[in-house]
């Protein structure tokens, strides 16, 4: 890479009519992750300031990182509908359904309403394999009902929010699968056997106890941050969300990049609830009831615009990460839970109006 | 052309497009002929149909009714990519840019380059090095000196810059024909020339170029003959030699017959 800012050699105009606040608004826009770790760095040494000196430690952190998994683990997804100038109002209940499929399915099979036939249970490999295949499945309605009937997003989510949430209560029975159900008795620790519990392990790097379900999230985030800045695929979901008819005109197959991303989100859906199952080592209807708003709350507090077509995935984490950070700083600090929402909704008004000023470079 | 019966046939053709948009008609039953290593610019007022006949030829808008064929041949285009894979590259009047890819990214966006070995073909690694210096490469080609960084985002270039970014592209990448709508409408003198200039060099190197433009001088400065559209058809087609400017306009107002 040569220099980061153009400078207009014959004149040297540009950069010398640039004042400090130029300067800021084309860094940001060009490293939009910038603002983010910014926040980051600056709430945790504001808990660190406020707490009773438990907030900056590794066992915190750890903790901190296990409340995070799920929900970075769904913004993934959230992030790619979101660079395509969508959005996805059922990550959440989508979830809650598929790792309700996994479970139930594995813990006790099913009975077919009207044929009547009975479904043994089935094995934990066969019991992902089906959450996979539902989540893909989901994942193409999505992308099937925006494409082929130019339906907005938003409102097909949000349609899907509440038939999820409500097919979820109905098969559930609105009833907890208990960890004994999933395959841990207490005793054999077998891997196959304990597959859908298996993210729940927990690994200590010193006095910081992670799980696999973290680390799984983590290597996500490395594959998808891949994908997305260094594969051709990864660079037409920032065209399609830039500026779809130019993106078409271009030569992008822009309807199957579309349902392709609604279908990887749907896949993430699946893993999404795998991590979810390792966390709560249950599966309930009424797990992660806040999350469908929360990973949107992280992409757009990660910089990533809400108008599509720009942002980094790192900023996601980021962004999960403050997220969790805000419910435990404050409640570490003694601060009354009713302030969390109200330091995020501040967040992230403030995150919207910084992306709307670095968007008018240029104009 | 190797022998001559070949150089009559049309490099590309059309005939008697159709296009309607609800109750508006933009191709009333529309024929062109592009003939090897021409320039021919289509002019006429605005909404005379001619961006809506270069997008059937681009494969960006699919006609309702008639024909087109490229060296003799019908072919049919269900998308950009299936024009751009028989060679043909576009310049659209909205320049098709996608802002927040830098230029690079844009010169060859839907046709990214993977780097060699496994990285490429079992990761999908895009060769960013090597479009970005490809790109500078054909920037430099046309001329563009003011470009300094290749990575910088299309939404921070001038106008100017982005149609030269877009100009390029469709130079770099046309095999059989070029079409440019309006390319200099954002552009300075200077810049236009520079455009102009590369559409001579073009037609040197046997490639036919469509040029839609509002400029009179400029397409009576580089075309071979001019196509004038009027009404969603064509009015009738005349050459620089044939005509003055004033007479090109007068058809193509309908001050005075075809
Ligand atoms: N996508 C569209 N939807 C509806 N009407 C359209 C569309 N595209 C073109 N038209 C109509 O078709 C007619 C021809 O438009 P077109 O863009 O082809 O004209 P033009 O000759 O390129 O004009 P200009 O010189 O202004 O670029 C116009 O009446 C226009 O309003
Ligand atoms: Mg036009």
């Amino acid at each position: 890479m040569t220099s980061a800012t153009p400078v207009d050699d014959a004149t040297g105009l540009l950069s010398q009519s640039r004042t400090p606040l130029d300067q800021l608004q084309h860094a940001l826009h060009k490293y939009p992750v910038l603002s983010p770790a910014l926040v980051l760095i600056v709430s945790g040494l504001v808990f660190t300031m406020l707490g009773d000196g438990r907030f900056h430690q590794p066992s915190t952190i750890g903790i901190m990182l296990q409340q995070t998994a799920v929900l970075a683990t769904l913004a993934i997804g959230q992030t790619l509908i979101i660079l395509t100038a969508g959005i996805d109002l059922s990550v959440g209940t989508a979830m809650i359904l598929v790792h309700l499929v996994i479970a139930r399915m594995v813990a006790f099979g099913a009975t077919v309403p009207i044929a009547g036939w009975v479904i043994d249970p089935i094995h934990p490999v066969f019991g992902l394999l089906l959450g996979v295949l539902l989540g893909l499945f989901l994942g193409a309605i999505h992308g099937g009902l925006v494409t082929r009937f130019g339906l907005p997003p938003f409102i097909v989510t949000l349609g899907t929010f509440y038939v999820y949430q409500s097919l979820g209560n109905v098969y559930s029975k609105a009833q907890t699968t208990s960890k004994e159900a999933l395959g841990d008795n207490g005793e054999t620790r077998d891997v196959a056997e304990g597959l859908l519990l298996v993210l729940g392990r927990g690994i200590s790097i010193g006095t910081m106890r992670i799980t696999v379900g973290v680390l799984l999230a983590l290597a996500m985030y490395v594959v998808f941050a891949y994908i997305l800045s260094s594969t051709a695929w990864g660079r037409h979901i920032y065209a399609t969300g830039d500026d779809a008819e130019a993106a078409r005109l271009a030569g992008i197959n822009t309807r199957g990049v579309l349902i392709s991303v609604y279908m990887v989100a749907g896949l993430i859906y699946a893993i999404g609830g795998w991590v979810q199952l390792g966390r709560s080592l249950s599966a309930s209807s009424n797990a992660a009831t806040d999350i469908n708003l929360e990973t949107i709350t992280a992409v757009v507090i990660g910089g990533t615009s809400l108008f599509g077509g720009r942002g980094r995935l790192v900023g996601t984490l980021i962004g999960a990460m403050i997220v969790t950070m805000f419910d435990t700083g404050l409640s570490l600090a003694g601060v009354d839970a009713f302030y969390k929402n109200l330091a995020i909704g501040l967040l992230i008004l403030f995150a919207v109006a910084l992306d709307t000023w670095i968007r008018k470079v240029g104009k | 052309m190797s022998d001559a019966s070949s150089a009559t046939t049309p490099v590309l053709e059309a005939r008697g497009l159709v296009k309607r948009f609800g109750r508006v008609t933009a191709l009333g039953g529309a024929d062109l002929e592009l003939y090897p290593g021409e320039v021919l610019a289509v002019i006429g007022d605005n909404g005379a149909g001619k961006s809506s006949l270069i997008k059937c030829l681009s494969g960006a808008m699919e006609p309702d009714e008639g024909e087109m064929y490229l060296n003799g041949e019908r072919v049919t285009f269900k998308g950009p990519p299936d024009a751009q894979a028989v060679g043909i590259e576009t310049v659209y009047q909205t320049l098709a840019v996608a802002p927040a890819l830098d230029i690079a990214e844009n010169m060859f966006l839907g046709r990214e380059r993977r780097v060699a070995g496994p990285l490429g073909s079992i990761f999908r690694k895009v060769d960013k090095r090597g479009m970005r210096r490809q790109a500078k490469e054909a920037l430099d080609e046309l001329g563009i000196g003011t470009l300094q960084d290749i990575t910088q985002a299309v939404e921070t270039l001038s106008g100017g810059q982005r149609q030269a970014v877009a100009v390029a592209r469709a130079a770099a990448f046309g095999s059989k024909v070029v079409i440019l709508d309006e390319p200099t409408a954002a552009l300075g003198v200077k810049e236009s020339g520079q455009v102009l200039q590369l559409i001579g060099d073009l037609r040197e190197r046997g490639l036919p170029v469509i040029l839609i433009s509002h400029n009179m001088p400029h397409v009576f400065e580089v075309a071979d003959r001019i196509h004038i559209q009027r009404l969603g058809r064509r009015a009738t087609v005349v050459t620089p030699e044939s005509h003055t400017m004033a007479e090109a306009v007068a058809i193509m107002t309908g001050a005075a017959a075809a």
